[in-house]
């Protein structure tokens, strides 16, 4: 059996503010095997977005050991934290978060430059694009010209460009209509079953539902 | 790690996008560095070309010195212009040893001189400036538009100015001299040319006679007001001088010698400190622009941070965010000092041609190199003062970022 993917062990995330400090992850511990699909459910303020940046490199614990695909985060500096973000790591936002200055081909081609530090000259992107649902024609879009729904395609084609362990999702189907939600599910569902690592927050039980596994969070620390 | 071209293109087409996407924020904005870019080329341009025109002049004086006796400190009014004193004048032996030194350099030759009155025609009074000049010398440094030099002994030569004024042709009479004192009366053989500023004897307003002419009325034979020396380069004036006090003021300053090259470059001194305080004030208005830009780049910056958010996660190194913003200051930057550069040489053309009226030095290099110092300084101050806000975009918080709206 392979090493898990994501190894979480006692870690704690402290914020400090002018009024104290603020224990947003309270000593937690958390096991992902390769090829799971995880959610994480839990209240506002109980700590799920924290764990989330952590999973995802966007910050780092105070204490404890965070292992991403064998490496622990907090010996990382800037750089290599986001090389790991680059290559490792995909991520689909609630808001899809697409550059508004480069059409959706340009969206998807982006973090493909970033890594090869050349532009796709191997029909990659457009291959990507056509198996989320988003025709040539839609591709020369901008964001702003397509729905949330052709955006949020759009987003995952760009987290899948360059074939990431692990997928982060921030409810991927929260800005969505339930139709739409349903396909974007589906596609995630497909992905998963061709082996890619999902984990993903969300408030909503019948989206949870998807998962392999809920983790429920509540004051920095796992309930079930 | 070196970026290749096509990587660098992205993060450019990001900059070149945004640039467009505020399209008049970014145009006003370059619009202060053209208008800066403009102010400083064309003051420069201005200031060189003013100095080369100017320096052209004076060049012409410039090859002239003049060696008066030395009346101890001050001194230095213009030649001929007569200082009262009659008791300090060069000497024969002294004319000797300049003629000596100063004659393998060019042409030496003495000079009598005194202010006097006049009287005309009709009793028309007025006063002169009388020239003794030997025979020889008169005719090696003066022209004569109109007449001949004198053949007799009362013949005198006369400036355009004086004939002008006191309504003199040739064979007109004049009496020099005070009525009470003593008159002498000469007769105009010839009209000399214009001489203007520029000359190393101004007689524009003179009277001028021959030595013996000049001695028998005045006497003080050998006694010379000044002695003047035509430099056949201009180059050698420094070795001349030096020579000539280092031989004549050996003891006691008896001599005093002046050197209009020191006046040209007075001169271009001051016209170099009044183009600096104009620069200066050009300066201020790169400094405004600079002001405008820095806020462009803020706003650019402030409106991006969620976007800075998005490139931070899906794995845009700090560098590379650092770099998209100081392309979009360097893209304003060349777009604004590229028209501030075409504009300043057109701008800078009329200024010239309006306010010094001669175009002849302007595509000289010393003109034209304040059209790329224009340019470097423009785009500089663009990149500098988009550093700061590029290096506030690098470093932003991800996380933080990535919640803004």
């Amino acid at each position: 059996m392979n090493p898990p993917i994501v190894e979480v062990k006692n870690i704690t995330k402290v914020y400090s503010l002018a009024s104290g400090d603020v224990v947003a992850l309270d000593d937690l511990s958390l096991t992902i095997e390769d090829g799971e699909f995880v959610a994480i459910m839990g209240p506002s303020g109980s700590g799920k977005s924290t764990l989330m940046n952590q999973l995802g490199c966007l910050d780092v614990p105070t204490r404890g050991r965070l292992l991403i695909a064998g490496t622990d985060v907090r010996t990382l500096n800037d750089h290599d934290l986001t090389r790991l973000r680059l290559s490792t790591l995909g991520y689909i936002f609630q808001r899809y978060n697409l550059i508004p200055l480069l059409t959706a081909y340009e969206n998807v081609e982006y973090p493909y430059i970033l890594k090869n530090r050349k532009q796709d000259d191997t029909g990659h992107v457009g291959e990507l694009l056509e198996s989320v649902g988003i025709t040539r024609k839609m591709a020369r879009h901008r964001p702003a010209e397509l729905s949330g729904g052709q955006q949020q395609r759009v987003a995952i084609a760009r987290a899948l460009v360059n074939e990431p362990k692990i997928l982060i999702c921030d409810e991927p189907t929260g800005n969505l209509d339930t139709k739409t939600g349903l396909q974007i599910m589906k596609m995630l569902t497909e992905l998963n079953e061709n082996g890619n690592t999902i984990i993903m927050v969300t408030h909503n039980p019948e989206t949870a539902g998807y998962a392999d596994r809920t983790i429920v969070i509540r004051d920095g620390r796992i309930v079930t | 790690m070196k970026t290749p071209k096509i990587f660098s293109d992205v993060l450019l087409t990001l900059s070149a996008r945004s640039i467009r996407l505020n399209m008049l924020r970014s145009i006003l904005s370059a619009l202060g560095i053209t208008i800066g870019v403009i102010a400083i080329s064309a003051m420069g341009m201005l200031g060189a070309n003013m100095t080369s025109v100017v320096s052209a002049q004076m060049s012409s004086m410039g090859n002239t010195m003049t060696v008066t006796p030395y009346t101890g400190g001050g001194g230095g009014g213009p030649p001929g212009m007569g200082s009262s004193d009659d008791d300090s004048y060069i000497t024969e032996d002294q004319y000797d040893d300049i003629y000596q030194i100063a004659s393998k350099y060019g042409t030496v030759y003495p000079l009598y001189s005194e202010s006097d009155t006049i009287t005309t025609k009709n009793d028309e009074e007025g006063r002169a400036t009388i020239y003794g000049l030997e025979a020889d010398d008169m005719q090696a440094v003066l022209t004569v538009d109109n007449g001949t030099f004198p053949r007799s002994e009362s013949d005198v030569l006369v400036g355009t100015q004086l004939a002008e004024r006191q309504d003199l042709e040739i064979g007109s009479k004049i009496k020099i001299g005070d009525e009470d004192e003593g008159q002498i009366k000469v007769r105009v053989s010839g009209i000399l040319a214009e001489t203007g500023l520029s000359s190393s004897l101004r007689t524009d307003s003179a009277i001028v006679m021959t030595e013996d002419l000049y001695t028998s009325f005045y006497g003080g034979e050998g006694e010379y007001t000044q002695v003047t020396i035509l430099l056949d380069d201009i180059n050698n004036s420094e070795v001349v001088s030096n020579a000539l006090t280092g031989k004549l003021n050996k003891r006691e300053d008896v001599i005093s010698v002046s050197d209009s090259s020191s006046m040209a470059s007075r001169i271009t001194s001051s016209i170099s400190t009044m183009v600096t305080f104009m620069q200066a004030i050009a300066a201020i208005s790169l400094l405004v622009a600079a002001v405008s830009i820095f806020n462009v780049m803020m706003m650019s910056v402030t409106e991006r941070i969620s976007e800075i958010g998005i490139l931070r996660s899906i794995g845009t190194q700090k560098d590379e965010v650092m770099k998209m913003f100081v392309y979009e200051a360097s893209i304003i930057g060349l777009i604004g000092s590229s028209a501030g550069v075409i504009l300043s040489f057109v701008v800078g053309y009329i200024v010239v041609a309006m306010l010094v009226g001669d175009t002849s030095y302007f595509f000289e290099w010393n003109s034209m190199m304040y059209l790329p110092i224009g340019m470097v300084i423009g785009t500089t101050i663009c990149i500098v003062t988009g550093l700061y806000p590029a290096w506030r975009a690098a470093n932003m918080d991800p996380v933080e970022a990535l919640r803004a709206d």
